[in-house]
């Protein structure tokens, strides 16, 4: 073992009481770092997970419709521009940009929705809903509905429909009772619902009619048509990056979820970096901590420090010593403090719980968090040592000895 | 006659940017390998800032200090510090010992402190040197569970680990009772004899100033007497 590392582990051993308290100390530091860090990462995964629970990461829908001027740019013909009512319109060409999107990288899946308002009529009782003509099994890649079907069957067969709770709630209807979807184009159809779901969102609950594709064209009148194409990519928070891609490659609007939740992303933000600062505060005072019990023990072990000076120990050698203290207490505090984080992680988990038993949310260990955590205690444990070590090295052996 | 061993050239010393305060005032002395020379003078006489100055604990401010012909002027902090560790070793009055490691390792620690690492002949070095201190049995106690005796027959051990040329010895039975105090100096003859190590004892008591073969007076800061002295024999010390 080099000398620095025997001598440094031996002061510390010398100062059992100090260490240990020292070392607790490390360890609540890091142990609240870990915890924290591992809550508001599991928290705001659990917020966009929700988030995306209902939504498509990308949308790729037809531009509003603008009027466009006929006169030479720059000349200026009427004092006001009234922009015209948004109609129901198909994408163009629907297949082939549905195509060059799901070819685009970072794309995992694409699915056509034909989608517009329309209402769900049960005897005298009827409902606004937003009708959503999905293909069923492409539309499940972007949106799970099947795994969150509370009753019935997950299927859409040619004169059948999937229901939100609060909707079958609101009119009384259950699987295999019939319901009329009508759009204000005219048209209507009776239904037979053969599920229902729960996506954790109770706007979507109340409003979601699932239909065949097929059969929202006819009530939106929209033959052959979808009005929007949705789009799951890998790394959800590429999604903004890849929206523009889109947009690029297919010359058609494409919104991302990020551009379409900016508050929810606001307040992750805000979260995060009020989580940093105080992540910044507590490694401050595990680092004044550390310093201040290395300083004390510099005091205490002058004399010794002398001794090791006057018999030829190189200054270098004598700041490595104490560099070596700051760095034990770091790391040996960091693998305290990560148990000690987990451990607080984990019963928040079991404490934390829903009515039905399950955690609230996820809290996120990993590996590459504990590992950064190690790091950070480490780094802050050497910097802290600095200010000891060099005032240990600047020590004057001779009035140190002469004043035993 | 042989090289000296150390050589100190019109050496003075002052403390203080403001008021100056000389300590000492032209001192010139040489110490021959293998001598076994007393420093004693009254207290506040300069004693323990010329002790300090051989030890290159520190600079002069005038003067020259020689170490084996070279002018210590001439090495940075560091070089001094390795030429310290292997020229000199030190016995201190309150014998020094760190208290966190054994009496082996300790003895072992100049050698330690000079390498960076821990190599087998240095534990084989430190046994041999305990053995002749008479401390065998007592190698692998903590250093602060031996008595005071005990302790600076193990801070001796040390001070000889790296085979100095030359140890200096400030009071080293300042704090023992007059037996230990006369074993502990019986072996500092001892090594002077067998290992053929110059010794350069600071003392307040004659009866050990009486064992030196030469005694150096330091009065006010000036080499009062120095002259060859006869172990055995009473010695003036006013």
């Amino acid at each position: 073992m080099p000398f620095e590392w025997m001598v440094g582990l031996r002061f510390l051993r010398e100062g059992r009481f100090q260490t240990v308290l020292i070392l607790g100390g490390v360890a609540v530091g890091v142990g609240v770092l870990v915890f924290l860090s591992a809550l508001i990462s599991g928290l705001g995964e659990n917020l966009v997970a929700q988030t995306l629970g209902s939504q498509p990461h990308v949308i790729v829908r037809r531009p509003d419709e603008v009027p466009r001027t006929q006169a030479p740019s720059g000349v200026e013909v009427a004092a006001r521009v009234q922009r015209p009512a948004q109609r129901l319109v198909t994408i163009e060409n629907w297949p082939v940009v549905m195509r060059t999107v799901e070819a685009l990288p970072g794309v995992e899946a694409v699915a056509p929705v034909a989608s517009g308002a329309g209402f769900a009529i049960k005897g005298r009782a009827n409902r606004s809903v937003a009708l959503r003509g999905i293909h069923l099994d492409d539309s499940n890649r972007i949106i799970d509905v099947k795994r969150r079907l509370v009753r019935g069957d997950f299927r859409l067969g040619g004169a059948e429909t999937l229901i939100g709770v609060e909707l079958a709630d609101q009119l009384g209807v259950d699987v295999g009772d019939k319901l009329r979807i009508g759009t204000a184009e005219g048209p209507s159809l009776l239904l037979t619902i053969s599920g229902v779901f729960d996506l954790g969102n109770k706007d979507v609950n109340e409003r979601w009619v699932l239909v065949p594709l097929s059969n929202a064209q006819t009530l939106l009148g929209l033959p052959g048509g979808v009005t929007s194409i949705e789009v799951r990519v890998s790394e959800v928070f590429d999604a903004e990056e890849i929206a523009r891609a889109a947009e690029a490659a297919v010359g058609q609007t494409a919104e991302s979820w990020m551009a379409l939740n900016q508050q929810l992303l606001v307040a992750l933000r805000s979260q995060k970096s009020s989580s940093y600062m105080i992540q910044f505060f507590v490694l401050i005072a595990v680092a004044l901590g550390i310093a201040s019990v290395l300083v004390v023990s510099v005091v205490q072990k002058s004399r010794e420090i002398g001794i090791l000076k006057a018999m030829g120990t190189p200054t270098g050698r004598i700041t490595r010593i104490f560099l070596v203290q700051g760095a034990v207490v770091g790391g040996v505090g960091a693998v305290f403090g990560s148990a000690l984080g987990s451990g607080l992680a984990i019963l928040f988990v079991s404490v934390a719980r829903n009515a039905d038993g399950s955690p609230i949310f996820p809290v996120a260990i990993t590996p590459g968090l504990i590992l950064g955590a190690a790091t950070v205690s480490l780094v802050i444990g050497l910097l802290a040592a600095v200010a000891p070590a060099r005032r240990a090295a600047q020590l004057d052996p001779a009035t140190v000895i002469r004043n035993g | 006659m042989a090289e000296p061993l150390l050589t100190l050239e019109g050496v003075t010393k002052s403390y203080g940017d403001v008021v100056v305060t000389r300590v000492l005032h032209g001192i010139d002395l040489v110490l021959e390998p293998g001598s076994f020379s007393a420093i004693i003078g009254p207290s506040g006489s300069g004693k323990s800032t010329l002790l300090n100055l051989i030890g290159l604990l520190d600079r002069p401010t005038g003067g020259r200090i020689l170490l084996g012909g070279e002018d210590i002027s001439r090495l940075d902090d560091d070089q001094l510090s390795l030429a310290r560790g292997r020229t000199l070793g030190f016995v201190f009055q309150f014998h020094h010992l760190l208290p966190a490691f054994t009496a082996l390792e300790n003895v072992m620690m100049p050698l330690m402190a000079q390498s960076g690492r821990q190599e087998p002949w240095m534990r084989e070095r430190a046994m041999e040197l305990l053995e002749e201190v008479g401390l065998t049995n007592r190698a692998h106690n903590p250093a602060n569970a031996l008595s005071g005796g005990q302790q600076q027959r193990v801070a001796i051990a040390r001070a000889l680990a790296p085979r100095p040329k030359l140890v200096l010895a400030d009071e080293p039975t300042g704090n023992l009772d007059t037996q230990t105090a006369n074993e502990v100096f019986g072996l500092l003859r001892r090594f002077n004899e067998t290992h053929q190590t110059a010794f350069l004892v600071v003392t307040h008591d004659p009866r050990l100033a009486e064992r030196c073969d030469r005694i150096i007076t330091v009065v006010d800061g000036r080499i009062e007497s120095d002259v060859a002295h006869t172990p055995g024999t009473p010695v003036d010390l006013r």
